[in-house]
């Protein structure tokens, strides 16, 4: 591919939202409810493309940009769950507007928005210099913070106040850790840094980085990109914000937001590797892992609304992510960066799944819903779905990642990981067991007979249920067979373990 | 990157201009009645700039100045601006009633949070030592501050100064480690810090009109019990 060829497909997954947002500023509800899966679709083949690229010649450095495999595998993520939350959205916003909860012009700003969402995350997972990542998702909390308080109830601002507040905090502390990594980079040997906070060249001077500051500038990195990956200790403002924000924008942050972020801690674990050896980084991640799966347990289980218990199930997966990560790795990271991809898709169907089951039943609580087989058997079977692949059971590829995981670290080196996997097990049964019983009483046993529960239609509308099919096959499929994907992860993986 | 030398009055400028610094982060702890927690916070923005000008003067370095001119801008003018112009749409409270912590216990906390940050500074210091890099534990210092005064209260306004401390500090620390982290990130921090302030302002009159108070205390609606 000639460079300006490849500069234009590098910078279109910027643009193409960015436009697309634009669009939807002045378009009708219908045009843009086409644009919007038209640009996940865009995003999603160039991410194709650039994937195939980089497979076969290395990374690429154009306009700023850093196209490696992680960067084009994460673009997947954010094109397939853009796409579940596209074609899932415009039933939601009629449904809404139809209802009275949702003014046209709020329609239409969440349009908006939602598209400068998928443009600041582009960015994030594209740049080649950790300053502009950090710019990036600074961006994706000052664009998403009035979806997050769109309902303007007590409920909805009350989130979006602990939302901007925790995450700016939190990931101002990574910014004081991006400019302790600058002061060790500015005094590393010279011939070997000299490039400021740029990732690659960065990797290439961490051998030579002062110990002392690194270590410090590494904790608040991991701190800080946790906060905003929903990891503990700073996690607090997830739980208010997925389950204040619509469905399909609590879809896109819980599957892709965390993710970026996350992705954002594998990149500073490659150079904190070098500069200080693995250990360091996989005390931290572990520990936090650790930590998430127990908060994450102790909430699940006398949980009284089904939003919070997805948004709970989120902090899980990102924990099994960090538990992953800090086992470190090939096959390890091959299998966080499958469970990235396969958690996004289901995480995104259940919570479209939640989002239907609240218009239907007027209520987020646990207790006020019953019997969904009897009265919406399309919604009852989709949704259950989805919960039993959270919980990790085959064919979906949460299963085969989970798994991976736990096999690399009963067979990774040192007793740590190996403990630290043995808790984390304990503690996801204690999850998947309350999770269980939570989403059995919603949807088994007989219907309720109160007034309002026969009007409701038993067909979900046809977008919802084409975009729930499609994110529970997408992952069935995955579980068995990875496909063209596989060899991308597996260039991922190498970028992020150093090896060649 | 070379190592800066620094005049000696250059240098005892840049100490009083950190002190000034740290002067008026404990000055804002200290305080419970708003309008003077925002003269305090303006005053912090000023010394900040100050603090930037000193090392442009003593690097002789134009470049950095236009810098300080930015930073006197955005610091010690625009973002004061904002905050009293969200206070007064803010209601009538103009006192932190009930801070978390009594001014006492905060002020013994702000004196433990000062030592902790000069014992974890020392890898900063011993790094390319310097006059400038000196200073670093005292930007260390204002970020924990602000940190404390975040968490410890609850008046959204004084929320907020918390956040800008935070960030004031961090800017301190990057231009006296290594004058600055790049133009372009440098800029963008700047929008980011200044959209962050704007969503909170609109968000904080929204506080206002749905619980009719901006009291976080009252914050209860979503809990897990």
């Amino acid at each position: 591919m000639t460079t300006p060829t490849l500069a234009a497909l590098a910078i279109a997954p910027i643009a193409v939202p960015a436009l697309t947002a634009a669009g939807c500023a002045v378009a009708g509800r219908r045009t843009a409810a086409a644009a919007g899966i038209g640009c996940a679709a865009a995003v999603l083949a160039v991410a194709a493309g650039l994937g195939a690229h980089v497979v076969a010649g290395g990374p690429v450095e154009v306009a700023g940009l850093r196209v490696d495999a992680l960067s084009a595998f994460m673009l997947v993520v954010i094109g397939a769950v853009a796409m579940v939350a596209a074609i899932a959205a415009p039933a939601h916003v009629a449904a809404e507007v139809d209802a009275g909860r949702l003014a046209p012009s709020t329609a239409r700003r969440q349009g908006v928005l939602v598209h400068a969402f998928l443009a600041a995350m582009a960015i994030a997972v594209l740049a080649a210099d950790l300053g502009v990542l950090w710019v990036a998702v600074e961006a994706t909390t000052i664009v998403t913070a009035f979806l997050v308080g769109q309902g303007r109830t007590r409920g909805a601002v009350e989130a979006a106040w602990k939302y901007v507040v925790i995450c700016s905090t939190g990931i101002a502390l990574a910014l004081l850790g991006l400019v302790l990594l600058n002061h060790a980079a500015a005094h590393a040997p010279p011939g070997t840094g000299g490039h400021g906070l740029d990732w690659a060249g960065l990797v290439t001077a961490a051998p030579g980085l002062d110990p002392g500051v690194t270590r410090i500038a590494v904790v608040l990195l991991v701190l800080g990109f946790g906060a905003k990956a929903g990891l503990a200790p700073l996690h607090a403002w997830l739980p208010d914000a997925h389950s204040q924000a619509p469905a399909p924008v609590s879809a896109l942050m819980s599957g892709v937001l965390l993710a970026v972020s996350f992705s954002a801690i594998l990149r500073v674990k490659v150079i904190a590797d070098a500069a200080l050896g693995p250990g360091f980084v996989r005390a931290l991640l572990l520990g936090a892992a650790l930590v998430s799966l127990a908060v994450a347990a102790s909430l699940l289980l006398a949980q009284r609304d089904y939003k919070r218990m997805l948004a709970y199930s989120s902090i899980e997966h990102m924990g099994l992510l960090a538990l992953g990560a800090g086992i470190g790795g090939a096959a390890a990271t091959a299998a966080v960066l499958l469970h990235v991809l396969g958690h996004g898709l289901v995480k995104s169907v259940a919570f479209v799944g939640a989002g239907r089951i609240a218009q239907l039943t007027g209520t987020s609580r646990i207790d006020r819903v019953r019997g969904l087989v009897a009265t919406q058997p399309g919604l009852a079977a989709a949704t259950g779905l989805a919960v039993l692949a959270l919980l990790g059971l085959p064919p979906f590829s949460l299963f085969a990642s989970e798994f991976a995981i736990v096999r690399a670290g009963l067979a990774g080196d040192g007793p740590a990981a190996g403990w630290a996997v043995v808790v984390a097990l304990g503690l996801v049964v204690v999850i998947g067991a309350a999770m269980l019983r939570h989403t059995g009483r919603m949807l088994l046993g007989p219907a309720p007979d109160g007034p309002g529960a026969a009007a409701a239609p038993r067909r979900l509308p046809r977008s919802t249920a084409v975009a729930m099919a499609a994110g529970l096959l997408a992952a069935a499929v995955l579980g068995v067979t990875a496909g063209p994907l596989a060899e991308l992860i597996t260039h991922a993986a190498r970028t992020l373990t150093g090896a060649p | 990157m070379e190592p800066v030398v620094m005049s000696p009055p250059a240098a005892a400028l840049l100490d009083v201009a950190a002190g000034a610094l740290l002067l008026t982060a404990v000055l804002v702890v200290w305080r419970r009645d708003l309008p003077t927690i925002l003269r305090i916070f303006t005053a912090h923005g000023l010394a900040l700039g100050a603090l930037v000008g000193v090392l442009a003067w003593a690097q002789r370095s134009v470049e950095l100045g236009l810098v300080t001119i930015g930073v006197l801008a955005v610091r010690g003018g625009l973002l004061p601006w904002l905050l009293r112009r969200a206070l007064a749409g803010a209601g009538p409270a103009r006192r932190e009633v009930r801070p978390v912590v009594n001014v006492t216990a905060s002020l013994l906390a702000v004196a433990a949070l000062v030592l902790l940050a000069f014992s974890v500074s020392v890898p900063l210091v011993e790094l390319g030592e310097s006059p400038a890099t000196r200073a670093v534990p005292v930007a260390v210092a204002v970020v924990l501050i602000g940190l404390l005064v975040l968490v410890t209260r609850r008046h959204t306004i004084s929320q907020l100064v918390g956040f800008l401390l935070v960030d004031n500090g961090i800017t301190a620390a990057g231009f006296l480690t290594t004058s600055g982290i790049g133009l372009v990130v440098e800029v963008g921090v700047a929008l980011d810090v200044l959209l962050a302030v704007l969503v909170l302002q609109v968000l904080a009159g929204r506080i206002r009109d749905t619980f009719g108070d901006v009291d976080l205390g009252e914050l209860r609606e979503l809990r897990d019990r």
